[in-house]
């Protein structure tokens, strides 16, 4: 960093009154406030506080469902914030149909992100009729199983190379005194530990049949049964994991509690900042060890449309900023999550993030489920998974046909 | 027109001109924003809005919709015995706390403060404070267990089928004392004459309190009952902070369905749908008990 960029960001902070001349502050929302993600945030703050501007930042507590609420409010209320994170995929559509978002084409046009944005699925999702209305940031991936050694040394069974091994680990972990499977009580965990054991067990064919083509029938059928029946085990090993928030059931996994986790990726953020070693304390599965398909689902930063236009002008540099290499290097290092674009340099990645990139490079990518069906979908089947998981007296039959409904009315 | 003004009887349109004026502020907002909004939220109900309303009129199927989806359902049992335990416990243990205190006990004052004192505290706290409470690693059930009772079992909030008691727990801890503090106003305004003349007539405490007392204080019932039953059908932040709704859909209510719906799943028509039927219940509820009480007393 320059000594004028640093005076720059310097008078940004401390004269506030003065700095309009020089800088224009912009308020960036965003529901990244475990360790991991505040500590990734903090470089993307100071990227963009090295271009003169101001970073403001506005984290809403209590993960996306919370935040979400607040920022459509924000911006259908007229009141909108600077820019906003969304996962990409299908959460901001209407707000970019009714005309409240910005449209970054020149900017993309400029940076040339048709070219470096691999896989191109991810500006796809942002592109709504020929407009690009969103810069992604990250790539992150449902498919993992996340291990702690240290547990299935206690219980004195060897560390599970798939989720098979894990099942049957169970009973000695139990014996321990273990968690086999640690899982928060939120619903979208529920729902994206199943979605991950559809691809991981059942595979990719099976997966986009039921959510591309939406077809109730495979969503009935005895395929998908499997996964049901997959689901109700998870679900006995995960009794008894009285938490909330997934980093607190992460937590159970980095302490010994709790044999593993189904967890996105951003799940390592946790291991990095409590200084654990891939490979020697905690174990990483991608795929579950099974099917190594990663969905390709992820953040982007939205822009509103604002009147201002020296903010529509720092807009446009939060937008370059955030595709940058050294940013995409800097912040996905700290999240635990993959670049958007493969000419990065990432030696630092430990070996978790490079079995990731590994799978990337092969192209063994599918769509992830937010960027396949509605919000309300997604809603429904968080509120089956949440009562199926919780309440042991639901036969995995009767959760199938009622997925199969849903499934059936998708869009 | 002005040369013939009317001088003998007044316009009743101009009756009490002043106050009709200082009411038009409240009128204008009780007829757009409750009345209007009440109506805006029906008539969309019947469209297939996503994140922005838009007039597609799609009939009852959002209605049918909800009517199908397991977790209403959850959440008007969970309402209905909510509300029913939550109206008979605060009132009988309300009452029984005034009666207690109009007893001419001594630090009548610190006893009041303290039973009233919960209430100063907002469901939100309420909540966090009864989620802590009923943990079982942290709170009763450990406690109990380091007494030396190891197999005591109690964790209301992490088992599906009695999650709801462990919310009504919380809410008649801090309901209890506004309820307390009406019924002793009440007791306070019953004059003393009728006590004396029960005393001399040999009638036993409980029997003047059962059939004299409470009925002479049927107004301030009313008023309480009013208050808690508006606070039963918009019962939503004590759940979010104690539960979030968990374990699974065991402790849902419609409150929180409507908010879920509209914001999360970005489903305007869905929580319309669903917000409609949570006035129609009271509606039902009210209208004729509005008429009963209200029509009955204009007859007589």
């Amino acid at each position: 960093m320059n000594i004028r960029a640093m005076a720059a960001a310097f008078a940004a902070t401390v004269t506030l009154p003065f700095s309009a001349a020089y800088a224009t502050d912009l308020e960036v929302t965003h529901w990244w406030t475990s360790g991991g993600e505040a500590a990734a945030v903090g470089e993307l703050a100071k990227a963009f506080n090295a271009t003169g501007n101001k970073w403001v930042d506005g984290a809403i507590a209590g993960s996306g469902s919370t935040a979400r609420p607040i920022m459509i409010s924000r911006i259908t209320g007229g009141d909108p914030m600077g820019a906003t994170q969304f996962n990409h995929g299908r959460q901001a559509e209407e707000l970019v149909q009714e005309g409240l978002m910005r449209d970054l084409t020149a900017v993309a046009e400029k940076g040339k992100w048709k070219d470096v944005i691999k896989p191109a699925s991810l500006l796809d999702s942002c592109t709504i009729d020929g407009k690009i209305y969103c810069a992604p940031i990250n790539i992150h991936s449902w498919q993992w199983l996340w291990l702690s050694n240290e547990a299935f040394k206690k219980a004195g069974v060897d560390v599970p190379k798939n989720w098979n091994d894990l099942v049957a680990a169970a009973p000695a972990l139990k014996k321990a005194g273990i968690q086999p499977l640690a899982l928060g009580g939120q619903a979208w965990q529920a729902n994206g530990l199943f979605d991950t054991l559809t691809i991981s067990l059942g595979g990719k064919e099976l997966y986009e049949t039921v959510y591309v083509k939406k077809d109730a029938e495979t969503a009935g059928g005895p395929e998908m049964a499997k996964i049901f029946a997959a689901a109700a085990q998870a679900r006995d090993m995960a009794k008894g994991s009285n938490v909330q928030d997934w980093n607190q059931a992460t937590n159970m996994v980095l302490t010994g509690k709790a044999g593993g986790q189904i967890m996105g990726d951003w799940a390592q953020g946790e291991f990095q900042i409590a200084g654990k070693k891939a490979g020697t304390d905690y174990t990483c599965l991608p795929g579950l060890g099974l099917n190594e398909y990663l969905t390709t689902g992820g953040d982007a930063f939205y822009f509103p449309l604002l009147k201002d236009e020296e903010k529509s002008k720092a807009q446009d540099i939060l937008a370059a900023a955030i595709v940058d290499p050294k940013t995409q290097v800097a912040f996905n290092l700290k999240k635990g999550s993959l670049p958007i674009r493969s000419d990065v340099d990432l030696a630092a990645a430990n070996d978790c993030m490079k079995k990731g990139l590994e799978i990337l490079g092969k192209g063994n990518i599918i769509k992830s489920v937010d960027q396949l069906v509605s919000a309300d979908t997604q809603k429904q089947k968080e509120d089956l998974m949440s009562e199926f998981f919780a309440n042991a007296s639901i036969t995995p039959e009767a959760a199938q046909k009622r997925f199969a409904d849903i499934i059936g009315s998708a869009d | 027109m002005a040369a013939h003004a009317p001088t003998g009887r007044p316009n009743q349109l101009f009756r009490n001109l002043n106050a009709k004026i200082a009411s038009i502020p409240m009128m204008l907002v009780a007829l757009v924003i409750f009345l209007g909004g009440t109506l805006w939220t029906v008539f969309y109900s019947f469209t297939n809005s996503r994140l922005l309303p838009r007039l597609n009129f799609v009939g009852l199927d959002q209605y049918e919709r909800l009517w199908a989806s397991s977790r209403w359902i959850i959440s008007i049992q969970n309402l209905a015995i909510y509300g029913i335990l939550s109206l008979i416990f605060s009132l009988v243990i309300g009452f029984l706390l005034a009666a207690l205190m109009d007893q001419k006990i001594r630090f009548e004052n610190a006893f009041r403060t303290i039973f009233l004192y919960p209430f100063a505290l907002s469901f939100i706290v309420t909540g966090l404070v009864w989620q802590w409470v009923l943990n079982p690693e942290f709170g009763i059930q450990s406690v109990i267990r380091s007494l030396g009772w190891t197999s005591f079992a109690f964790d209301p909030l992490y088992d599906p089928d009695i999650v709801i008691y462990g919310i009504l727990i919380a809410a008649l801890w801090q309901g209890t004392g506004l309820v307390m503090c009406l019924m002793l106003a009440g007791l306070r305004g019953i004059d003393e004459d009728i006590w004396k003349a029960a005393r001399v007539d040999g009638i036993p405490m409980w029997k003047t309190y059962l059939l004299i007392i409470i009925p002479m204080m049927r107004p301030v019932f009313i008023t309480t009952l009013v208050i808690i039953a508006s606070g039963i059908v918009k019962v939503y932040d004590l759940v979010v902070a104690q539960t979030s709704g968990g374990p699974g859909n065991a402790s849902e209510v419609p409150a929180k369905y409507v908010y879920d719906y509209m914001f999360q799943a970005q489903n305007l028509g869905q929580g319309f749908a669903a917000s409609t039927m949570m006035l129609l219940t009271v509606a039902i509820i009210v209208v004729p008990w509005a008429y009963l009480e209200f029509g009955g007393r204009k007859r007589g």
